[in-house]
């Protein structure tokens, strides 16, 4: 219905004007709730604040590339940090890695639509608000230092910092409220993910037949419904101590800053699984396709990712190492650490097991993904090393932590998400990104990534703490700095690169037609774009790779699978 | 696609999608319960100053409201399913009394807390847990009364049938959830924190 | 065309390479650095730290060498090449032993790993405190740093003074951590981990400098606008200059008559609110003890230099280099901060 244009009754031209048809178009994308529309609005939505979280990660970058720079002052610093941590996990991360999944489920599965089709549009819409209320604070509030009242307590926002006694503006109230609202659409969608995946498979796609992109995110959506809610639940106590005189992190009451601590990162430790889960959806299906063979040890990656799941909510205080706990809970922390390693290894090794005696094509996406396992490789590693608390003890709050946590978030699950719309923007726009845009986009951010990066684990080691707006100049920092900045500069070359691809690829793009890799999932048995019902007849599947039984009749999975 | 052979196995039967997502829902919520609790359970005789849980009455008769208006809903969905709407609205119209009376229950206990008793929200570290989290509960009551009454209205105007009897067991799920949940914080509350 | 797999490897080795070099130069250096490392350290807590890393750094090493190395093996040797690229490749859906050894392994690793890794944490966290110890109270404050001596009843600030503790005679600091409002953290690299002040959460820590000198950290946990700003500087003495240095701090407050109205500018402003010098009537406690003001190398929590342009412009307006910093500007006139100045010049 909502694809279809309005009645325009008494109108004797034979074709709307262009105003009206823009209108027309504006108001169906405003009143959708087709999860192809809807995921499409999320992504460009993240790419959106992609952007804005890059130029805030900038800002920084030219602010620490010299010692005592004065490019920006330190309140406005603060909230830069701030900002770009909260956007890049809230406004860029979990929208987008939904929208893939808003996208794509259905049409693994092949479904018609996802199973609450209207929780779905509220749900998006909710996320969508919440990131505009956060970034109004920018412009709204009495902002105590002429720079609005954006948020400046760090994306992690410790107690007793963010009581009404240390933080009396509404920095504190913006970065609450947003994520409130916004966490509602997460738990929208994430429900609506589970009631999808359960609920509305086509006939013959039993759980362990569908496409790891989908187990991926059914376990990703459970996981989050226990995330997000501690998160929603102590940011109300937030509130509650800020605004009805409450004292759950008042020390002076009894109150008791660890406990922020624990109900922080019980949320934020699963909250990185929740982000990089869907990147392994993603490798799931990019890997397998380019290699030309279907992965390797499908119910091993299934087990691994629910335990992954699951061992992922009992290691929270590892970010807690230098808090005082007991000698006794240090060392459970750092088991619990070190064993949610071990699935996450076993994912790496079916990586390469799948790629092992393939042939693999390194077309752009596939050049995101390898770089995407080496990658990842070294950000569990430096994790491994962060998990051991002695050394945490030196390395915590340090930019060793830093470049650790960007090691998964930039270079798995940002270079993922690259990788995957690079591999679906032909199903989703009919159109093919141009390849020689993006190796260049690759290879620009590979380099630019690892100038950063690398760098960053060492002006750690040498003490530089995280979250100040300068630094001594003696402290032998400078260079280092000057380098981890230089090398922002080309990640931003190369990401400005791709928004060119997109839009240009959107209109002058080599046409897709179906299935422009040969691949072999539901989703690439529809026209690309597909239309609004997706599939005209509902499909029946025997095998993990449907249109691989298709294709080779003779020699059909559903011989071999276990 | 119908060139794929069509395997023996006809039957082809998925979970109902409004159970699992109540379902799902139930979890998050539950989530945020723990937290809650966890909380009170933590604070229990760190408050710095004022008033104790010695306070607090324990609400023998509201629990019984509530938990009781766990097994008239249940009685409701067994009417609609059997297609017995009159005995279907009656039992439902006791489920909402019964849930009413809670809530007003919990005002009066309320009120004599903060006027008699002097504890707000902000007296103390009690305060704060107490009514955070029975208020928590309390709003999850709020919310299942709005959906008791929609569902009464639709009843009063004769637009409830038998065909709609998934969808009212799917909201009574919810329902019963507030009681469990009810459980758990009354026995913090009133057994476990006094 | 070759991919980068293999460049990055090279990219890896060359880092670890620097890695190493920086450790072994910064290391095998004694006492005190120029840049105040994790890799130099000069205290028992940050050896054990040291070593233990090194241990897991050559385990992870090994992992990272092995897993990538496969992956450049794999990049290059199955690489689609026509025109054999038309055929499929034999497809492998799985294979238990392989899936198990794998699965074996890091777990092996992981419990040696650990073992190894618990054995410290109980070495450094649940050291026998020796009769020798120095207690020093530290109370963090936006944004700057208490110390308290309970056993001399000497009270200081941002300048922290421990005897030297050699391995034959040890004579360990150990250190009580409060807050007065929010989190922050005491992080001296070369010395050993840090751990964080955290108000209503007493913490306590160890250090056992083995050379003397001075020594450099900061606050390592985001506590407000000059964050930044709340350095700390550690000197560690010898056995005599500690006790000289106690003795002095046990003193008054130096009474010049020479800068009488200097003394009466402070005594009368709202300074005496917030600080204390001992001998006078200011016993204000928000503010750093000023009472020895001038045995310190900085002010404001090391933003800047000790010197009397530097204390007249703090004074003035502290927003000048520590925008946000809590002391308010006092609105004095040049001549009121002069006498000031000269006043707290005289405070040894």
């Amino acid at each position: 219905m909502a694809d279809q244009a309005l009645p325009i009754s008494g109108s004797l031209a034979a074709t709307p004007s262009r105003g009206a048809a823009l209108l027309e178009w504006l108001h169906a994308w405003v009143v959708t709730v087709d999860h192809k529309k809807l995921g499409i609005l999320y992504v460009v939505y993240a790419l959106f604040f992609l952007l804005i979280g890059g130029a805030e990660a900038i800002i920084i970058r030219i602010q620490l590339a010299v010692p005592n720079a004065h490019f920006v002052s330190p309140e406005v610093y603060n909230e830069m940090f701030t900002m770009h941590g909260t956007t890049m996990v809230f406004l860029v991360g979990m929208p987008m890695l939904f929208g893939f999944a808003n996208y794509l489920v259905p049409l693994m599965i092949g479904a018609r639509d996802m199973a609450f089709p209207r929780l779905n549009a509220f749900s998006f819409w909710m996320t969508a608000f919440g990131g505009l209320l956060l970034y109004f604070s920018f412009v709204g509030g009495f902002g105590l230092y002429g720079m609005g009242s954006a948020p400046d307590v760090g994306w992690w926002a410790y107690a007793p910092l963010t009581a009404k006694a240390f933080s009396p503006g509404h920095n504190t109230d913006y970065w609450a409220l947003a994520l409130i609202v916004s966490g509602f659409g997460t738990l929208g969608t994430a429900i609506n993910i589970i009631a999808t995946i359960i609920s509305m498979r086509c006939r013959g796609m039993t759980l362990f037949r569908m496409p790891l992109f989908a187990w991926l995110m059914l376990v990703v959506s459970g996981l989050t419904l226990v995330t997000i809610t501690p998160l929603t639940a102590a940011q109300i106590m937030l509130l509650i101590d800020r605004y009805l005189g409450g004292h759950f992190f008042d020390t002076q009451a009894g109150g008791s800053a660890v406990v922020w601590m624990h109900f922080f990162w019980i949320f934020g430790h699963p909250e990185v699984y929740v982000l990089v889960l869907p990147a392994f959806a993603i490798a799931n299906e990019v890997i397998p396709v380019f290699s030309r063979k279907a992965i390797f040890g499908y119910p091993a990656m299934v087990s691994a990712s629910v335990g992954i799941a699951f061992v992922s909510m009992a290691v929270w205080a590892h970010h807690m190492f230098t808090v005082g706990m007991t000698s006794v809970g240090n060392a459970f922390f750092v088991l619990s650490t070190m064993m949610v390693g071990i699935p996450t290894g076993i994912k790496i090794f079916n990586w390469l097991a799948t790629m092992w005696g393939g042939k693999i094509r390194f077309a752009t996406p596939m050049l995101f993904c390898t770089a995407f396992v080496l990658q990842f490789l070294a950000a569990g590693l430096t994790g491994i090393m962060l998990s051991v608390a002695p050394w945490d003890w030196q390395l915590h709050n340090s930019y060793f932590v830093i470049a650790h946590f960007h090691y998964v978030l930039v270079g798995a699950i940002v270079f993922c998400i690259f990788s995957a719309i690079y591999y679906w923007y032909p199903k989703v726009t009919g159109r093919m990104l141009s390849e020689k845009l993006g190796k260049w986009h690759f290879w620009l951010f590979f380099i630019g990534f690892h100038v950063t990066f690398d760098t960053m684990h060492f002006v750690g080691l040498l003490g530089m703490p995280r979250s100040i707006y300068t630094y001594e100049a003696d402290r032998g920092w400078n260079t280092l700095n000057m380098i981890v900045s230089i090398g922002g500069i080309i990640q931003a070359v190369a990401v400005l690169l791709f928004v060119w691809n997109l839009v240009d690829s959107y209109l002058h793009g080599a046409e897709a037609g179906n299935d422009p890799w040969d691949a072999w999932t539901l989703e690439w048995s529809t026209p690309s774009p597909p239309p609004p019902y997706n599939f005209a007849i509902d499909p029946v599947v025997r095998s993990r790779r449907p249109l691989w039984d298709i294709k080779h009749p003779n020699d059909p999975d559903w011989k071999y699978e276990r | 696609m119908s060139t794929i052979p069509i395997f023996a196995d006809e039957n082809w039967k998925l979970p109902s999608r409004g159970r699992v997502g109540m379902l799902s829902l139930i979890i998050g919520e539950s989530a945020i319960f723990t937290i809650f609790v966890v909380a009170y359970v933590y604070y229990i005789g760190r408050s710095a100053y004022g008033p104790t849980p010695r306070i607090l009455d324990v609400p023998y008769f509201n629990t019984v409201c509530l938990l009781s208006s766990s097994l008239t809903i249940w009685l409701a969905e067994h009417a609609i399913e059997r297609g017995k709407i009159r005995a279907f609205g009656l039992w439902w119209a006791v489920t909402l009394l019964l849930g009413a009376t809670f809530l007003v229950g919990t005002g009066i206990e309320w009120s004599r807390l903060i006027v008699v008793e002097g504890l707000t929200i902000r007296t103390n570290l009690f305060g704060t847990t107490f009514y955070s989290l029975v208020g928590l509960h309390a709003t999850h009551v709020v919310v299942g009364l709005v959906g008791l009454s929609i569902v009464m209205l639709f009843t009063l105007f004769g637009r409830i049938e038998q065909r709609h009897a998934e969808r009212i067991q799917v909201f009574a799920l919810y329902w019963h959830f507030v009681d469990a949940v009810w459980v758990v914080v009354f026995t913090v509350v009133y057994i476990v924190g006094r | 065309m070759h991919t980068g797999r293999s460049l990055s490897s090279i990219r890896y080795l060359l880092g670890l390479c620097f890695y190493l070099m920086l450790s072994v130069r910064i290391g095998l250096a004694q006492g005190p650095q120029a840049v105040p490392s994790t890799l130099a350290p000069d205290s028992t807590p940050a050896h054990e730290i040291q070593s233990l890393s090194h241990f897991v750094l050559l385990i992870t090493g090994a992992i990272f060498v092995v897993v990538a190395g496969l992956l450049v093996y794999i990049v290059i040797k199955f690489r689609a090449r026509e025109p054999d690229a038309q055929h499929e490749p034999p497809q492998v859906y799985g294979s238990l032993q392989v899936e198990l050894a794998w699965t074996v392994i890091p777990v092996l690793i992981v419990v040696v790993l650990f073992l190894t890794t618990a054995r410290i944490i109980f070495a450094i966290q649940d050291a026998p405190k020796p009769k020798s110890a120095l207690d020093v109270t530290v109370i963090g404050h936006q944004f700057w740093w208490e110390f308290r001596y309970p056993k001399f009843g000497i009270v200081t600030a941002n300048e922290l003074h421990v005897p030297v503790s050699p391995e034959s005679d040890p004579k360990p600091t150990y250190l009580q951590l409060l807050s007065a409002d929010v989190d922050h953290s005491f992080w001296v690299p070369q010395l050993g981990g840090k751990t964080d002040l955290i108000p209503n959460h007493p913490n306590q820590m160890w250090i056992d400098p083995h050379h003397t000198g001075l020594y450099l950290g900061q606050c390592a946990q985001f506590c407000g606008v000059e964050h930044a700003k709340m350095l700390l500087r550690v000197y560690v003495d010898t056995p005599g200059q500690f006790a000289a240095w106690v003795k002095n701090q046990e003193q008054p407050g130096v009474r010049d008559a020479a800068v009488a109205s200097g003394r009466h500018v402070f005594e009368t402003q709202a300074c005496v609110n917030c600080h204390t010098i001992a001998g006078t009537i200011a016993k204000g406690t928000f503010g750093p003890d000023l009472t020895h003001l001038m045995s310190r190398a900085t002010i404001a929590a090391g933003a800047a230099a000790n010197t009397p342009d530097n204390l007249r412009a703090w004074i003035k307006d502290p927003n000048a280099f520590k925008p946000g910093s809590l002391m308010p500007a006092m609105q004095l006139n040049d001549e009121e901060v002069n006498e000031l100045v000269a006043y707290l010049s005289t405070l040894h």
